[in-house]
């Protein structure tokens, strides 16, 4: 095998291995750095025996043992030349550690230690972007660099981010466990904010050149799925992949030739992913089996469930998406859930009233620059033909845009409506 | 990007039979590794060609040749569909499987429309999605 080849087959294997190994080894140093740093070892092992050997019969063994052999040395070598008592006191604890028999034999255990390591690394002592930079790196695979493209800063920006966020960690002296019953609802908020957080992104890129960024959403679906394995009774854990997948559905119906937004209105729904549209289904019926309580994640996948459900927009039960957003207002009182309930209304009942509502949203401090707000009253004011009005509308709400595809299609339907 | 793993039938899977237990439970197992990480989107097994038929095309004539079919190595008898990072990535999960004695499986990248790259110009790509439309209509 050529030399790269067998590097990208060394990239599979880590991404396939990395949060197990990782985890496995937070569980015995106690550490989630020194793990990573110990993993990282291992990795640079591999890369220089494997294009010799060949790739070994059981990877994570092999991973997992060149990790403890690596961090055996460095610590033996660390303890003698280092004076620090305390130091070396702990250093021998992580020694003794690493020197046990291998502990990690049940796979069963391995998988509870990476749900320990989603609640550590999506802790809520740590920032939203440092939770999302260190998720990816420790649970998804992906390096540095990828990441930094990915949310389109610095290497050197999200290395220091990582390191900071490692050291908050140990600092806070973060335990390396699933949270208790009392404590778990709201440390499963976090998680599943995080990896909505960098599905969004994907979805409907903030900033940048591209409107949609259709990697990042495939990392947060397979943290969702692999979440979704580790704690499959939890309603909210389903509703959130299952909207993630009838979201990402529609993906390849969003963007249109030349990269422009297209619209749900204007979607080519035979391009809708039929597999995904059915796995989001399946999943919101689960997430509605194990509720009591609809939660805000199965709420929005029911939502986005009638849009999957809908043959064109006029079929779709917009009187049904109406009753959903009132639960998810009810249950969020968030200004953007009054706006997208303000849209379903205006499908409904008529423009009117879907105007009445944004109306009364005009003054809401979280919405005072957010380009929807006038993007959605610009569309109704283009229903009701008042159409010099939506033309203010729609070039006000370009001002406000930051992803270059998206002001570009709000100049373009603003200069649709006439001078 | 997505995959399908296919995987041929036998003798034993054309008589009907189910596998071992043995057999089963290593797919089992197999299984759920490829679910707890989030890489298996569909799979399935498929029932003997002598439950399956074939359709010829010819001019404007069609058909119908009821199974089973010869050939069970050239059958297939069963698929996943699989999300995964790279080509690399997925032939790492496949060779996880829990097959012996010689037998070979398929992988296959599913196309997206990224594939198409540059020789689905942005004219060819419309005129594609118009004939879609036009079929879409003729439903």
């Amino acid at each position: 095998m050529a030399a790269s080849a067998t590097h990208r087959a060394i990239d599979a294997v880590w991404r396939i291995e990395s949060a197990r190994l990782i985890a496995g080894l937070t569980r015995i140093v106690r550490d989630v750095s020194v793990a990573e740093d110990l993993g990282q070892d291992a990795l640079v092992a591999a890369l220089e025996r494997w294009p010799e050997s060949g790739i070994p019969d059981n990877p994570s063994a092999w991973l997992m043992a060149a990790a403890k052999r690596r961090g055996i040395d460095a610590l033996r070598r660390r303890v003698t030349l280092e004076r620090k008592q305390e130091l070396i006191a702990r250093e021998l604890e992580i020694l003794q550690q690493l020197d046990q028999p291998d502990l990690v034999a049940q796979v069963d255990d391995v998988q509870d230690d990476v749900l320990r390591l989603v609640f550590m690394t999506c802790h809520p002592v740590l920032s939203r972007e440092a939770r999302v930079a260190l998720t990816l790196r420790l649970l998804g695979g992906l390096s540095t660099p990828e990441i930094a493209r990915a949310f389109l800063v610095s290497e050197a920006t999200i290395a220091q981010r990582i390191v900071r966020a490692k050291r908050t960690l140990a600092e806070a002296r973060v335990p390396f466990e699933v949270p208790g019953r009392d404590e778990l609802a709201d440390r499963l908020s976090a998680v599943l904010e995080v990896i909505y957080l960098v599905f969004n992104e994907g979805y409907a890129a903030t900033a940048g050149e591209h409107w949609i960024r259709p990697a990042l959403c495939e990392d947060a679906l397979r943290l969702g799925r692999i979440l979704s394995a580790l704690m499959p009774c939890e309603p909210e854990v389903q509703g959130l992949l299952a909207l993630m997948e009838l979201q990402a559905s529609r993906l390849r119906a969003r963007v249109g030739p030349h990269g422009e937004p297209v619209l749900l209105a204007d979607q080519d729904r035979a391009r809708w992913d039929q597999l995904l549209v059915q796995r989001g289904l399946a999943g919101l019926q689960r997430a509605e089996e194990l509720s009591d309580q609809l939660g805000p994640y199965t709420l929005q996948a029911a939502i986005a469930a009638c849009h999957a459900r809908g043959r064109s927009l006029e079929e779709t039960d917009w009187p049904r998406i109406v009753a959903l957003y009132d639960g998810l207002a009810a249950l969020t009182g968030s200004p953007v859930v009054e706006l997208n309930r303000a849209v379903a209304v205006g499908m409904a009942f008529g423009p009117e009233a879907g105007l009445e509502l944004i109306d009364s949203l005009a003054d809401e401090p979280a919405l005072r620059g957010y380009h929807l707000l006038p993007s959605v009253r610009g569309d109704l004011l283009v229903r009701l033909g008042r159409l010099a009005d939506a033309r203010e509308e729609l070039m006000h709400a370009a001002d406000l845009c930051n992803n270059d595809r998206e002001r570009e299609l709000l100049l373009s339907r603003a200069v649709a409506c006439g001078t | 990007m997505r995959f399908m793993v296919l995987v041929p039938g036998s003798p034993e899977s054309e008589a009907g039979e189910m596998p071992s237990k043995e057999i089963l439970e290593a797919m089992t197992k197999y299984n759920e590794e490829l679910v707890k990480a989030g890489v298996m989107l569909a799979g399935e097994g498929l029932h003997p060609t002598s439950k399956g038929a074939k359709v010829r095309f010819e001019g404007n004539e069609r058909t119908v040749i009821d199974g089973p079919f010869t050939e069970a190595k050239e059958l297939v008898a069963g698929y996943w569909v699989w999300e995964c990072a790279s080509r690399e990535e997925a032939i790492e999960w496949l060779k996880r499987a829990p097959f012996d004695g010689g037998v070979e499986i398929e992988l296959r990248q599913i196309f997206e429309a990224d594939d198409f790259g540059e020789q689905l110009t942005p004219e060819l790509r419309e005129a594609n999605e118009r004939l879609r439309e036009q079929a879409a209509a003729q439903n």
